[in-house]
């Protein structure tokens, strides 16, 4: 193959090394990738749903994950294969831009691969296929829109929030205070949150973890946590009204960046350089409380000196706080990052209604509380859970309960979940197949295939017959026009997701089924592939 | 292609003797395991050496590993658990006797990622309260132990997970109904910080002496005033003597020597805890440094630097104190001048001990000395050189805030001090957690049988499959009442049994009095447990079990590779 001949029948070598390398091609490279891409979506497709199981991963060091976010199982799965790779890049991009739905966009993907197989095994051009599957999408995507709904909530009306979010975290570890932790995200989302712009910037809520207590206790803070404690163990541990000076600089002696020597060579330098030394911390410390400072927050670390210059002028400080709290300190309390002790001025201070050290347990860690702050829109979550897999865990589930706020603020359209707006898509690509003069007729078909694995899958991890039941629905929502129809996966007695209230966003939906509907694509398109064999 | 066919008939050939090795695979795994070898044509998915394994086999790691663990610890549990040998695989081979939990499982290298969910438990009980850190892990256990015959009686792992829900919170409800709280009473309450101690204590080395230890540790406590900032309690370790001879000091004792030619000595005492350098005073301003061109010079920059330290020891003077305790060396030029002055002065006093002496002295800790009018000093009526075996301490005595006090273990060997110093770490974590909340339950068997009660009620009201695991739950609380019997060499089987009809009249107080190997009544043998405590391992170890119970795959990544640095 990779072996030709010039004319003189000499040969030459345009691949290096052939031989050790393997070659796949034509149809058996595509059949090697999809048996691939196929073999992770079945491990994702046990965890979908509110009764879908979870994986424990262990790490090359030893250190265990349990989870069952498909974003974070595959990235911590140390994949090999580069198929394999692109669904896992599939997954992480879901994760990205929507935050929920990553298992779901796997097992999708999954499912149109294995469609795609049965249409080549037909003789059908693999380009066909994903031609096909790009109409179908479109259908499915618009299809989508049509059965959204709009769907109002204010600041004041956070209850429809709350019911998505609780969708969310059903299907996680912490569905034992969903209620707790939706309402809890919402409440974060929604200080945080722009509702003019409709935007939110997540980054302002920090999602901080600690061990111990129970799941419950999981608390929103209106301010910052920061895991550090006063600098001096004397310091007062609460400041009522703190005017807080935001330091970059170190309470220490100027390090100029140029190199310099200063020399001694008297008795009288050596006596003027201590004096000044002296006066160094002296000014730093009254330049601080001159502007009125109450308390000092300083990215470095503080002398010895400066320390107790410090707590004898009665000013509470903090040291070595990292850049990113600095940030949200600053936005939360109003301040500015003031780089040089010359540029302290009463304005660029932080104002905060209470700052508090509080401890836990029977060890002496300590966290500092920055509460009732000028500007409330930088907000803290403070997961506590029984051990440190559950508060990974559950800062894994907030995340995605915070991602699907945000997505609703943007955009407030839902779909109904538990697999209905699946089966709704199905039956709408099924009825636009027909319409279709080309070979491309039957990929639609299959695509509408594929969209009916997600609820067999939700119903087979409820241990429900996954073709009575999915056929059952299919024909109730053709049957009463009605696209709510879904898996009863908690065995509420009812199939009206309207009733059960699930829901999920538009966006998320459209977004799982146009990414899968793209990588399946790349896949398919693929018919060589050639990788050093093992070594 | 060849060379992937290979790797699976390899890999199939594994998976097929697997079964044979183990031997307790059934049939419908078998299946399983086929499938698992259908995808021919891929070559790999994970990396070299990582595996993965699915379904039941999954969940047979997980509760195999999880089980194993608990097996472990189970035989120190209650009053008569025996200890346990632990060697470090690091030089020296150290040895450490103990019979705590938390110490045996934190030594332990484990790779079974669900026994090592039940480490981290025990860890965090530790952290949090400080005790029940075995019944914590041998709940979970038990609780994974029953439910791997629910799995195998074909129940799914989610209906047994709502039903152990449902289960530990009405366990938790029934235990709250019997709570005891004698907060309003001050002598009650203290007797029953009391009673916890002596319970967590019989169960450790220091039961001999329990009710000595008990009053220790009940003191100390009662000193904190309700903080929980165990910090403040210094425990010293001194080999020798017997652990009868341990005694709580209401003052301070610090672990250093005085230096030479310094009063031994002192009454009324001012004292000023400071963090300075007091060896060479380094001039902090960076790139400064010293060029001369003569040795005269030298010389003259030397005697600055000394008059610099002088002025530095004058200053220190100046606060009217005698005595100066310092975090870091005190080079000997100082120390002289301090000798000279007639004022202690103690070096090298670590970070915890200055600030322990600060808090015990209502000291402020300086590090600058040009303001003497603003500085705190500390107080003490007296300081005295003690001697403690063959060492000699400082004593500080009559000190003003009394928060701060230091309990000194005396024992036969360091073995026997590290594990009296754990045992009693637990009861003061234990005594300070009770502090702030103050309810109390009965102790020996008396929390699970009543919650046994009520889950078993619960049971019976439930309708569905989820009634099975609720029993199952049921099943595992009764577990710890068995084993202790058992550690106790009982007849486990009788005395549960008994209890159990005790237990079925309203009002009971029966729980398992080990010492006479029969039933008895918890509240007049003042035996009593911190409801805290127990509530944190009921939520914990069923949280631990739900975690691992929702396990159906556990992919493991290739151990990272290491390079031999030896």
């Amino acid at each position: 193959m990779a072996l030709a001949f010039d004319e003189y029948g000499r040969p030459f070598i345009i691949l290096k090394e052939q031989d050790q390398k393997t070659r796949l091609r034509g149809i058996e490279a595509q059949k090697a990738n999809i048996a691939a891409g196929k073999a992770v979506a079945r491990i994702l497709r046990t965890s979908l749903g509110p009764k879908g199981m979870d994986k424990i991963l262990q790490s090359p060091d030893g250190d265990v994950t349990i989870t069952n976010d498909g974003a974070t199982i595959l990235e911590q799965m140390d994949v090999d294969n580069q198929i394999a790779k692109l669904l896992v890049e599939l997954s992480r991009s879901q994760d990205y831009e929507i935050g929920d739905g990553t298992t779901g966009v796997v097992v999708m993907a999954g499912a149109l691969l294995e469609q795609a197989e049965r249409l080549l095994e037909c003789g059908i051009h693999p380009i066909r296929i994903a031609e096909g599957y790009e109409m179908a999408s479109k259908i499915a995507v618009e299809h989508l829109v049509h059965i959204s709904q709009k769907f109002d909530f204010g600041a004041a009306n956070i209850e429809p929030l709350v019911q998505t979010c609780m969708t969310t975290l059903s299907s996680k570890i912490v569905n034992r205070c969903k209620r707790h932790l939706a309402e809890i995200s919402v409440k974060a989302v929604i200080a945080v949150a722009d509702l003019e712009r409709k935007d939110v910037n997540l980054d302002m809520i920090k999602v901080e973890g600690k061990v111990g207590g129970k799941l419950e206790d999981t608390e929103l803070i209106y301010g910052i946590t920061v895991d550090k404690d006063m600098s001096h163990p004397q310091m007062p541990k609460q400041i009522e009204d703190a005017k807080i000076a935001i330091l970059t600089c170190p309470f220490e002696p100027p390090k100029p960046k140029t190199k310099h020597k200063v020399e001694i060579d008297t008795v009288e330098k050596f006596q003027t350089l201590r004096l000044q030394e002296q006066k160094y911390f002296d000014d730093m410390v009254q330049k601080c409380k001159d502007v009125g400072a109450t308390l000092v927050i300083c990215q470095w670390g503080f002398d010895d000196e400066a320390n107790h210059l410090l707590m004898n002028r009665n000013l509470p400080a903090v040291r070595w706080v990292g850049g990113v709290e600095l940030e949200l300190i600053a936005i939360a309390t109003g301040g500015r990052i003031v780089p040089r002790f010359q540029e302290l001025t009463p304005e660029k201070l932080g104002r905060a209604g209470m700052v508090r050290e509080k401890s836990f347990g029977t060890t002496k860690d300590k966290m500092l509380y920055i509460e009732h702050c000028a500007n409330s829109r930088a907000v803290t979550i403070f997961i506590r859970g029984g051990n440190k897999m559950m508060i990974e865990e559950t800062k894994r589930s907030i995340h995605d309960a915070l991602c699907v706020a945000r997505n609703l603020i943007r955009n407030n359209a839902i779909v109904y979940g538990g697999g209905s707006a699946e089966i709704s898509c199905s039956i709408a690509v099924e009825a636009a197949a027909d319409k279709y003069p080309g070979v491309e007729q039957y990929a639609i078909r299959a695509f509408a295939d594929a969209l009916d694995s997600v609820p067999m899958a939700l119903a087979e991890n409820s241990g429900l017959q996954p073709i009575e039941t999915l056929s059952a629905v299919k024909s109730q929502q053709i049957k009463d026009n009605n696209p709510h129809y879904g898996i009863d996966c908690n065995d509420v007695g009812t199939n009206d997701m309207r009733q059960q209230d699930v829901f999920e966003t538009l966006i998320g939906k459209q977004q799982q089924i146009l990414l899968a509907t793209q990588v399946v694509k790349m896949i398919l398109k693929i018919d060589d592939v050639i990788s050093p064999s093992e070594y | 292609m060849s060379s992937s066919i290979s790797y699976w008939i390899k890999d199939a050939a594994l998976f097929l003797f697997l079964p044979l090795i183990q031997g307790f695979i059934r049939a419908p795994e078998l299946e399983l395991l086929s499938t698992a070898l259908y995808p021919m044509a891929i070559e790999r998915i994970l990396k070299d050496d990582a595996n993965e394994e699915k379904g039941e086999r999954a969940r047979m790691a997980s509760f195999v590993g999880a089980i194993a663990i608990t097996d472990l610890v189970k035989t120190t549990l209650g009053p008569k658990g025996m200890d346990k040998i632990l060697q470090s695989t690091g030089r020296g081979q150290e040895v450490t006797v103990t019979n705590d939990g938390a110490t045996i499982l934190k030594s332990l290298h484990i790779d079974n990622p669900a026994a090592k969910v039940l480490i981290d438990i025990s860890k965090v009980q530790d952290d949090e309260v400080g005790d029940g850190t075995t019944s914590v892990v041998v709940l979970a256990g038990e609780l994974l132990r029953e439910a791997e015959k629910l799995v195998a009686a074909k129940i799914h792992p989610m209906t047994i997970i709502s039903g152990y829900r449902m289960a530990a919170e009405c366990a938790c409800n029934a235990l709250l109904q019997r709570v005891v709280d004698n907060k309003d009473n001050a002598v009650k309450f203290k007797m029953d910080l009391m009673k916890i101690a002596m319970t967590t204590l019989s169960s450790k080395i220091l039961s001999q002496d329990k009710v000595y230890f008990a009053q220790l540790a009940v003191d100390a406590v009662m000193r904190l005033k309700g903080s929980t900032n165990l910090e403040a309690i210094q425990i010293i370790k001194k080999p020798g003597g017997s652990l009868s001879d341990s005694f709580l000091d209401e003052g301070f004792i610090l672990d250093k020597k005085i230096g030479l030619g310094q009063p031994k000595r002192i009454e009324n005492a001012k004292i000023l805890v400071a963090n300075t350098a007091m060896d060479t005073d380094k001039v902090k301003i960076y790139g400064a440094r010293v060029r001369v061109d003569s040795m005269s010079k030298v010389a003259e920059i030397e005697e600055a630097e000394k008059e610099k330290m002088r002025e530095k020891v004058q200053k220190i003077i100046a606060h009217g104190i005698n005595c100066f305790v310092n975090r870091q060396l005190i080079y000997n030029f100082p120390e002289e001048l301090f000798a000279d002055a007639g004022i202690l002065a103690i070096e090298h006093a670590d970070f915890d001990g200055i600030e322990r002496l600060a808090l015990v002295t209502g000291g402020e800790i300086a590090s600058t000395f040009d303001n003497p009018e603003s500085v705190k000093l500390g107080h003490c009526k007296l300081i005295e050189e003690i001697m403690i075996g063959e060492d000699k301490l400082i004593h500080f005595s009559g000190v003003e805030i009394g928060q701060a006090c230091t309990i000194v273990l005396r024992g036969a060997s360091h073995h026997v001090l590290d594990e009296a110093e754990r045992s009693l770490h637990d009861a003061l974590c234990v005594l300070s957690q009770t502090v702030n909340d103050t309810r109390v339950v009965l102790g020996a068997g008396w929390p699970e049988m009543v919650m046994t009660k009520a889950v078993d009620e619960l049971a019976r009201q439930t309708p569905g499959k989820k009634s099975h695991a609720i029993e199952a739950f049921s099943r595992a609380l009764i577990a710890i009442p068995t084993i202790i019997a058992d550690n106790a060499g009982l007849d486990s089987a009788d005395l549960v049994a008994q209890l159990r009809a005790e237990h079925h009249k309203k009002e009971c107080n029966a729980g398992i009095d080990v010492i006479t190997g029969s039933v008895g009544d918890m509240a007049e043998l003042a035996i009593s447990e911190s409801f805290k405590v127990k509530q944190a391992v009921l939520l914990s170890a069923t949280e631990a079990a739900e975690m691992i119970l929702r396990v159906d795959e556990i992919i493991t990544c290739a151990p990272r590779k290491r390079e031999d640095r030896m």
